[in-house]
């Protein structure tokens, strides 16, 4: 009886308020569609921009006389250091054919290799950069460097490429994250305010409720109700439009430019999922929320 | 009338169930009138803006009085009203309902509390798009009445405010007359002990009021004790019941029950109200 006697008072309200109902949804409508383009641009930019930070690396050089016992104990040792992603080893003809392409006359004059062993550190995160390197070269008290291993010469991070991109990135990540949160502030402001609206029609009803003795839930639980359908009606409709959109634009572009194909953006149907179900949390809360300020009879 | 009848025994029958119809304090204070079922001891509104609303007024009422409240605007009708439905707090005294201090109840508590009072407002108070019959089904499905409930009441108390024909009419296809029959008919709905009306005739014409009023009457001689704030004195000469008179916010007479019959059918209350004795006041027409 209760729950039936919910829904028909929800759908009633419904249908006797069409106008304002249909400003509520027309709300989450254009909400959820933002979002769900924004979400999306946001993922591929923070991906971009981890693309970026993948290109922090330190070198570690190995002394020119070091043996290939020397080279297996300091892969061993970098390998067995914290915060320490991959490691890739280049000999030092490698070395002198990357550059002697790059740069043939130099290495013309030169005749002989004067080029190390390398090995290349790719740090877990790039901000763990600097630990990676503190570790296999910690700082002496004077300011030098030592060398955790005999056999290393020298560990560089070409610290102003790091510092650079570092600081590139996180200024790109940060704004982003700050538009993002802006948004999703603007979007229950804007629902909460048209769910307030088109309650303030009705605070004579709600009124009317209490004076012949309904309790707060009693009154409110058709509103929750309606928040829910509204939600979930306008989510469904900005959904369909996102998978239109998905299909009749995005996939065909993304079979010609790499960039909206190649981050890991969300999966699209997660995405879907959680718009939906962003959108009827909102309306609801919103509707049950917003009704406090007109029980207080 | 038979519908009046069937209240009488849905009366009877609820007084000998275990608890009565008002909810009942733990610890009952002490009424200061005993056996009175609205019990108000020196006291005061102030409101925000510094307005005395009620200062100091007592006044205790017997179950099944008819009482009429009287007064100026502003004298203080409404604020005892607004007290007693809990709308409002006293700045100062007690109330006591059925020998409880309504402030002991606690904010969840007041809609319970509310159901045991019919509330009659001059402005109707109905809910726009609902119908006649929804309307005064709402005051019952708000308490978790049933269907079968619902059936069995609806159509009954229609009948008795003679509204049975307008059952599927929205209020705003109703006189103002009938809009205030259907405020009485959900203030009546589950038989309250207590009814409350506050200029229920205030926006209608003097042949309308004396339907209102003989509804009341009828309602009032079920039990049920009704309680009407009104500035039309002809109305309240005419029906000679008790009547208390406010002015800023203090009760300055309490005229007792005149001579009247206590048997007097419906219908000869009606025509003693059509009549011009005993006192016809032309300014009031």
């Amino acid at each position: 009886m209760r729950v039936s006697f919910f829904l028909r008072e929800a759908t009633r309200a419904l249908k006797r308020n069409a106008a304002p109902s249909f400003a509520a949804m027309a709300t989450v409508v254009v909400t959820v569609l933002v979002l769900g383009v924004f979400i999306p641009i946001v993922e591929a930019t923070t991906g971009a921009a981890d693309t970026v930070r993948g290109k922090v690396i330190a070198d570690v050089y190995l002394k020119t006389n070091a043996t290939q016992r020397d080279r297996e104990r300091v892969q061993r040792l970098i390998e067995g250091t914290a915060k320490v992603g991959s490691v890739e080893f280049i000999s030092k003809e490698r070395a002198y054919a990357e550059e002697k392409k790059r740069d043939p006359e130099v290495y013309d004059v030169l005749g002989s290799n004067p080029l190390p062993d390398t090995f290349r550190v790719t740090p877990e995160r790039p901000d763990d950069i600097g630990d990676v390197r503190n570790a296999l070269a910690p700082l002496a008290p004077g300011g030098e460097r030592t060398v955790a291993d005999g056999a290393i010469d020298e560990v560089r991070n070409r610290e102003e490429d790091t510092n650079k991109i570092l600081a590139a990135t996180s200024v790109v990540k940060l704004t982003i994250a700050g538009l993002a949160v802006l948004l999703v502030i603007a979007s229950i402001l804007l629902i909460a305010n048209t769910i307030r609206l088109s309650l303030y029609a009705r605070r004579r009803d709600v009124e009317v409720m209490k004076l012949v003795g309904a309790t707060d839930w009693f009154i409110r639980w058709p509103f929750v109700i309606e928040g829910i359908i509204v939600g979930a009606l306008g989510g469904i409709v900005a959904v369909l439009v996102l998978i239109v959109m998905k299909i009749a634009i995005v996939d065909p572009l993304a079979a010609d430019f790499a960039l909206i194909a190649a981050p890991e953006t969300m999966n699209f149907g997660l995405l879907i999922g959680l718009l939906l179900a962003a959108s009827v949390a909102v309306s609801a809360l919103g509707s049950g929320l917003s009704l406090r300020r007109f029980l207080r009879v | 009338m038979a519908a009046t009848e069937r209240h009488l025994r849905r009366r009877r029958d609820r007084s000998h169930g275990s608890g009565g119809p008002l909810p009942r304090a733990a610890k009952p204070a002490p009424p200061a009138t005993p056996g009175a079922i609205v019990d108000l001891s020196a006291v005061s509104k102030l409101y925000d803006g510094g307005h005395l609303g009620l200062d100091q007024a007592s006044l205790a009422v017997t179950p099944g009085e008819f009482l009429f409240l009287v007064g100026s605007t502003g004298s203080g009708k409404s604020t005892i009203m607004k007290l007693l439905t809990k709308e409002l707090e006293p700045s100062g005294g007690t109330i006591r309902v059925a020998g409880k201090d309504i402030a002991d109840i606690r904010r969840a508590r007041v809609p319970y509390y509310r159901r045991n009072i019919g509330v009659v407002h001059q402005d109707f108070k109905l809910l726009p798009n609902r119908t006649v019959h929804d309307n005064v089904a709402y005051a019952l499905q708000v308490t978790g009445g049933t269907r079968r409930d619902i059936r069995a009441k609806v159509p009954d108390v229609l009948r008795l405010t003679g509204l049975a024909t307008k059952l599927h009419n929205y209020p705003d296809q109703l006189s103002g007359g009938e809009q205030q029959r259907v405020s009485v008919a959900r203030a009546f709905v589950s038989h309250p002990p207590l009814l409350l009306a506050d200029e229920p005739t205030g926006n209608l014409d003097p042949e309308t009021s004396i339907g209102i009023m003989q509804l009341l009457y009828r309602i009032n001689r079920t039990g049920t004790t009704v309680m009407v704030a009104t500035h039309d004195h002809v109305m309240v000469d005419k029906m000679r019941r008790r009547v208390l008179e406010l002015a800023g916010g203090r009760v300055v007479r309490d005229q007792p029950a005149g001579r009247y019959r206590d048997d007097e059918s419906t219908r000869e209350f009606a025509a003693r109200m059509r009549s011009d004795a005993p006192s016809f006041d032309p300014r009031q027409w």
